[in-house]
């Protein structure tokens, strides 16, 4: 499955309290999430997503505490994909638990201006960049986590184990 | 083949050869935790998977104790559905009310988790039970529903960042200096994926509580733990606990390092998180003018009773400065009863504190403390991310419980020695 959208770029060392303030966290719901999805980062800021977008960060994105509202917020904000220098562990994990993609591209990430239209096909590792006429180098999603996304994440996923 | 202490913990859990980083390993879990912020999607994760019980209904933590008391009819809806699970389900451990606390200080009070468990946590300061000699971590709520269900994991074997701290600690410095001074050097990415083990005389000189101050913010390095040797210190510990069968546990001679970073903390002062990351640590001489709205001692970094006597021994016959709010939460019943008896309270209520019970209400920006526009608080606390505690506009500093305790008397942060002799 692959995916085409803009880019919405933030940077460097962005925390789960940015994309998602505690005061937020009292509910699972991804819709209300997803409307104040990175309310900790600039307040609106999610305002300017189209569903589809696909979300660029810098280094150590995610960092911080380990609620799974951050991807669930992201996701019912309407970006189904991260690219991000790096990610932070236990961000990393519930990402594709939550049936988010997620590829690490390093330093390609500066590359990428906001609002660049991007295809992106996380089985292949092709990342382009349709705005510059550009491909950005990539490791595709492992075969078994893209399992995982496959089944909508980790429940979908033991769910289908467990059906054998 | 000689192992590190993570290598060596997780050995321990599993029937597979760990021949060195890198390797995935099935593990049986010892315990499996999860709050009233992270339970509540645990809780619908599990239900989603088609889980129908937990693997062991003594092995299962929930403790409430973000949002509680609770600070709104929603965060109420949510220790509801913990509340109801925990009994559909017959957990042991569920923690709510005058019974709960901080759970990183409450369940190794509990002798709840100990030398040698693999433990997984829906809370990233899950880490914090490495000062035990465990190989404790945080993971997401879908992580730990299958853990739940399941009773085991998978982990990436972690190579491993040893950090050996030599030299004599000057007066007035404690265990959330060393670590501060740590994540300064190493960044907040520089453990990411990796384990941190503590050594050197000063860890051996210092207590476990200390050693659980310091294995609490590997996190803040983003590593996936902070591991402390077992030794007679966490064995009392743990016996204290009213925990059975503990035995010793020490990395082999030998093992292999990634990195090996070497502290001298002779001469050392006091180490302060800036704004707005864990990482942006100066002394405390470089941000002695910064004055400040409110202070925060508590929370399950430097929440226990070694902090508030440290508190208590600076604020007593003192007062915190007009117009500061100084906040004290014993992290657990049994800290504040024993605060109680000591009369460690008074001596704060005397100094003007509001003395709070047992929560992480303010270090999240939860409740209980949360910073107007333009504020600035110092915290014990953890995390200092921008608006952590509240306004976009606030800015949070992190210190130990001293300079927490010296600068509410001064107004401005402030070094403790400067605060012994004054009025």
């Amino acid at each position: 499955m692959s995916y085409t959208g803009a880019a919405r770029k933030v940077g460097t060392n962005i925390d789960t309290d940015a994309i998602i303030p505690a005061r937020f966290l009292v509910t699972t719901d991804p819709l209300e999430l997803g409307k104040n999805c990175f309310e900790g980062l600039e307040p609106g800021w999610i305002n300017r997503v189209q569903k589809g977008d696909i979300l660029v960060a810098g280094p150590n994105f995610g960092c911080g505490s380990s609620r799974e509202h951050a991807p669930i917020a992201i996701l019912g904000a309407g970006m189904p994909v991260v690219l991000a220098h790096s990610f932070a562990r236990i961000f990393y994990r519930n990402g594709f638990n939550m049936g988010l993609t997620l590829l690490e591209i390093g330093d390609e990430v500066d590359g990428i201006n906001e609002g660049d239209s991007l295809e992106v096909d996380p089985e292949n590792g092709l990342i382009r960049n349709l705005t510059q006429n550009k491909d950005i180098p990539c490791t595709p999603v492992p075969p078994f986590m893209r399992e995982i996304l496959a089944q909508g994440g980790l429940v979908g996923y033991v769910r289908r184990q467990m059906a054998g | 083949m000689p192992q590190t202490l993570a290598e060596k913990i997780l050995q321990g859990r599993t029937e597979e050869s760990i021949t060195g980083p890198g390797q995935i390993v099935r593990t049986r879990l010892s315990s499996v935790l999860a709050n009233d912020i992270t339970a509540p999607l645990a809780i619908k994760s599990f239900e989603a998977m088609g889980a129908t019980k937990v693997f062991d209904p003594e092995k299962v933590f929930l403790v409430c104790d973000h949002f509680t008391p609770n600070k709104d009819i929603d965060s109420a809806q949510q220790v509801k559905a913990v509340r109801d699970f925990a009994r559909k389900m017959g957990v042991v451990h569920f923690y709510d009310g005058g019974e709960s606390g901080v759970e990183h200080a409450l369940l190794p009070e509990l002798g709840l988790v100990g030398p040698g468990d693999v433990v997984v946590g829906a809370d990233s300061h899950t880490c914090t039970y490495g000062g035990l000699g465990a190989f404790a971590t945080g993971m997401g709520s879908t992580d730990v529903a299958a853990a739940m269900a399941l009773g085991e994991t998978w982990f990436k074997v972690p190579s491993t960042i040893r950090a050996t701290f030599t030299g004599t600690l000057p007066e007035h410095l404690e265990a959330k200096d060393l670590i501060l001074l740590l994540i300064g050097k190493i960044g907040v990415a520089g453990a990411t994926y990796k384990a941190l083990e503590f050594d050197g005389p000063v860890i051996a000189a210092m207590d476990v509580e200390g050693r659980m101050t310091m294995a609490n913010m590997a996190i803040e390095a983003g590593g996936k733990v902070g591991l402390f040797a077992a030794d007679d210190k966490t064995l009392a510990y743990a016996q204290a606990a009213g925990r059975t069968g503990a035995t010793a546990i020490a990395p082999d001679p030998g093992a292999v390092y990634e990195q090996e970073l070497t502290f001298d903390v002779s001469g050392l002062s006091p180490q302060i998180a800036c704004p707005h990351l864990p990482d942006n640590v100066r002394s405390v001489e470089e941000v002695a003018d910064v004055a400040v709205d409110q202070v925060v001692i508590g929370s399950c970094t430097n929440g226990r009773i070694s902090d508030l006597r440290r508190a208590a021994a600076l604020l007593k016959g003192r007062k915190a400065a007009k117009g500061l709010r100084l906040i004290i939460l014993p992290a657990t019943p049994l800290i504040y009863k024993q605060a109680l008896r000591e009369g460690l309270l008074e001596i704060f209520m005397d100094a003007g504190a509001v003395v709070g019970p047992p929560t992480c209400g303010p270090c999240l920006g939860g409740h209980m403390g949360i910073l107007a526009s333009g504020e600035k608080v110092l915290a014990t606390t953890n995390r200092n991310f921008k608006g952590r505690m509240g306004s976009l506009e606030s800015e949070v500093y992190l210190a130990g419980a001293g300079v927490a305790a010296a600068t509410a008397i001064a107004g401005h942060i402030c070094h403790p020695a400067e605060i012994v002799g004054r009025k």
